[in-house]
This record gives structure tokens, C-alpha cells and sequence, in this order.
């Protein structure tokens, strides 16, 4: 199964790529007020069953892939 | 008395090791080499040091693949025995994302890194790493970082500042480090991290010395410690 996970800063985590971000698209001169960047990890999970892989995949985000206190997750999986 | 056998860890992409066994050595310990993919510290280890870099490059978050390495375990063991622990920059990144520690490091508000003195303020003395302080006292220290921001919830921190967890504070918004906070320790006390380097900060004819109590705290506490001896299973 293919699952998309992606991981966000919580609300109110502070995010100075983001700002950093954010600055620069404004001053290529869009208006821009908030940019807050995360991260996206693609799997490719050995399991056939789509209930099995997101169990999987939101297992691997408690353990690993974000880290609870500043990071929120959400999980895809892709439909077959 | 013999000098008390102090492991400090090598990862890959470590680079405070050499300094921080430096430091050791000339503070009455006898540090050791250890290597990531042991299984086990060195025979006679009573205090283990987990020096500053960029573990794994940092991939992921700072810290977080190196609590996967084969000796973490060993660390994990030691610590949990009550053996005295002390994660440096890189190092107190691991102990965080290992648990060892509470909270986790965040980039720098001022979106740069940073590598300059600064002086930290020695909040408790419960702990064997400041024992050789008195509350209030002010170290000057270097930091060199570019995610060295401390945070936790607003739980946390108040447990935290319930139990003294709260070793070491700046003395100004450095960056933007949650309260301040530059060191913690474990709930039980023989697990510290801090982002400023003492072992940076130990030889007068290199600068500020203000590293030295924090070291010979760990020093006195590998000294002392009586646990378990570490199992080579």
C-alpha cells in the first residue's frame, strides 16, 4: 500500500523556516501572512490492507516519524 | 583514588568527542571511546558523556536516528540504573528524542545558528552535575547551534519546575528557548542535558571556564557511582 504521511508544526510551535519563508515570498511580493512548513513522507508499506496500513503508518508517527509535543500528523492512504 | 572511567559516545557526524574526552582527562576522569554501533559501554564505565555534532546529519529531526543506535540501548540501561548521564548540544538533542529527557529542541527564533559565549544562571543544585555550585551562580558558557530552542508544553514546564528539573537558565532570551531553559535533568537526577558546551569552557588560556563545574559535577557523580556494573551480554 502507498501512504502519504504528513507532518505539520502544532499551533502556536514557533516556525522560523516558515517565518523565514514567508519573508521571502513577500518580498518576491505576494501577500503572504503566515507560511508554516512541515514535511512529507511517502511509504510504500509491505501490507494489502488499507485499515492495516494506516494503523501502521500512525504507529510509525508516535514512535519516529513526528514528535508529539510540536508536531501534528495526518495519514493518507492512496486508494488502489 | 583511580580516575573514574567516563564513556563518550562517538556518532556519526559527532565532533565535540575529542574535546569533550580532552576536558576529562583534565579533570581527573578517564574518558573512554565509544563507539554508536557497540552493543554495550566500555567494561567499568561509571558516567557516560554524550558530546555535540550532528548525528546522522540530522535528518528527520536532531537527535532522532541516533536513539536508534546499538549502544543507546546500553545507555538506556545505564541511565535507568542511575548512572550519571550528561548529553551536550547533539547530546541533549539524543536524550530528548530518546526520552531520557523531557522536552525536545527546537530551531533558533532567530533563524541563524549561533556560536557565541553566554552566561547561564545555575537554578538547583540537586543534582550531581551543579553540586559543585551554589544556586544563583553564573556560568559563561559557549553555545554554537542552530536548533537549541528547549520546549515543552505548559505542563511540562510546570512539572518540571515542580520537581527542580530546571538546572540551568539563560540569563536573556537567547533564543527563544521556552522560559530560558538551557538544561534539564531526569526526574531522578543522573540524567542531564544542556545546549551550551562545557566542554569548550574548561582552560582559561582558551577563554571562559565556566564549563569546569558542570564537568568535574559529572566527574564527582562517575566517581561516586556504585550501580550496577554495566553487563557486556
Amino acid at each position: 500500500m502507498k501512504v502519504a504521511v504528513l507532518i505539520r508544526p502544532k499551533a502556536g510551535i514557533l516556525d522560523p523556516q516558515g517565518e523565514a519563508v514567508r519573508d521571502s515570498l513577500t518580498k518576491l511580493g505576494f501577500g503572504v501572512s503566515r507560511a508554516r512548513i512541515g514535511r512529507v513522507v511517502d511509504l510504500e508499506l509491505d501490507t494489502s490492507s488499507p485499515e492495516e496500513a494506516r494503523a501502521q503508518a500512525e504507529r510509525m508517527c508516535e514512535e519516529l516519524l513526528a514528535n508529539s509535543l510540536i508536531e501534528s500528523f495526518e495519514v493518507a492512504v492512496e486508494s488502489a | 583514588m583511580s580516575a573514574p572511567r567516563i564513556a563518550v559516545i562517538t556518532f556519526p557526524g559527532s565532533n565535540d568527542d575529542g574535546d569533550a574526552r580532552l576536558a576529562l582527562d583534565g579533570l581527573g576522569a578517564s574518558a573512554v571511546a565509544a563507539w554508536h554501533a557497540d552493543d554495550a559501554l566500555p567494561e567499568g564505565t561509571t558516567g557516560v558523556l554524550l558530546p555535540g555534532g550532528f548525528s546522522y546529519g540530522d535528518y528527520l529531526r536532531c537527535g532522532a536516528i541516533a536513539r536508534f543506535a546499538p549502544i543507546m540501548d546500553d545507555v538506556a540501561r545505564f541511565a535507568a540504573a542511575g548512572g550519571p548521564v550528561l548529553g551536550i548540544c547533539n547530546g541533549f538533542q539524543i536524550l530528548c528524542e530518546s526520552r531520557l529527557l523531557p522536552g525536545v529542541l527546537r530551531p533558533n527564533d532567530t533563524q541563524q545558528f549561533m556560536c557565541r559565549d553566554v552566561t547561564v544562571v545555575v537554578e538547583t543544585t540537586c543534582v550531581p552535575f551543579t553540586e559543585r555550585c551554589a544556586v544563583g551562580d553564573e556560568l559563561v558558557i559557549p553555545v554554537k547551534n542552530g536548533e537549541g530552542a528547549w520546549f515543552g508544553d505548559n505542563d511540562l514546564v510546570h512539572e518540571l519546575e515542580t520537581r527542580d528539573q530546571i538546572v540551568l537558565r539563560y540569563t536573556e532570551d537567547l533564543n527563544g528557548s521556552r522560559d530560558r531553559v538551557a538544561g534539564v535533568t531526569n526526574e531522578a537526577g543522573n540524567v542531564m542535558g544542556l545546549m551550551p558546551h562545557p566542554e569548550h569552557a574548561v582552560d582559561p588560556l582558551l577563554g571562559p571556564v565556566g564549563g569546569r563545574p558542570i564537568l568535574v559535577g559529572l566527574v564527582d557523580a562517575a566517581r561516586a557511582w556504585r550501580g550496577v556494573p554495566v553487563l557486556t551480554d
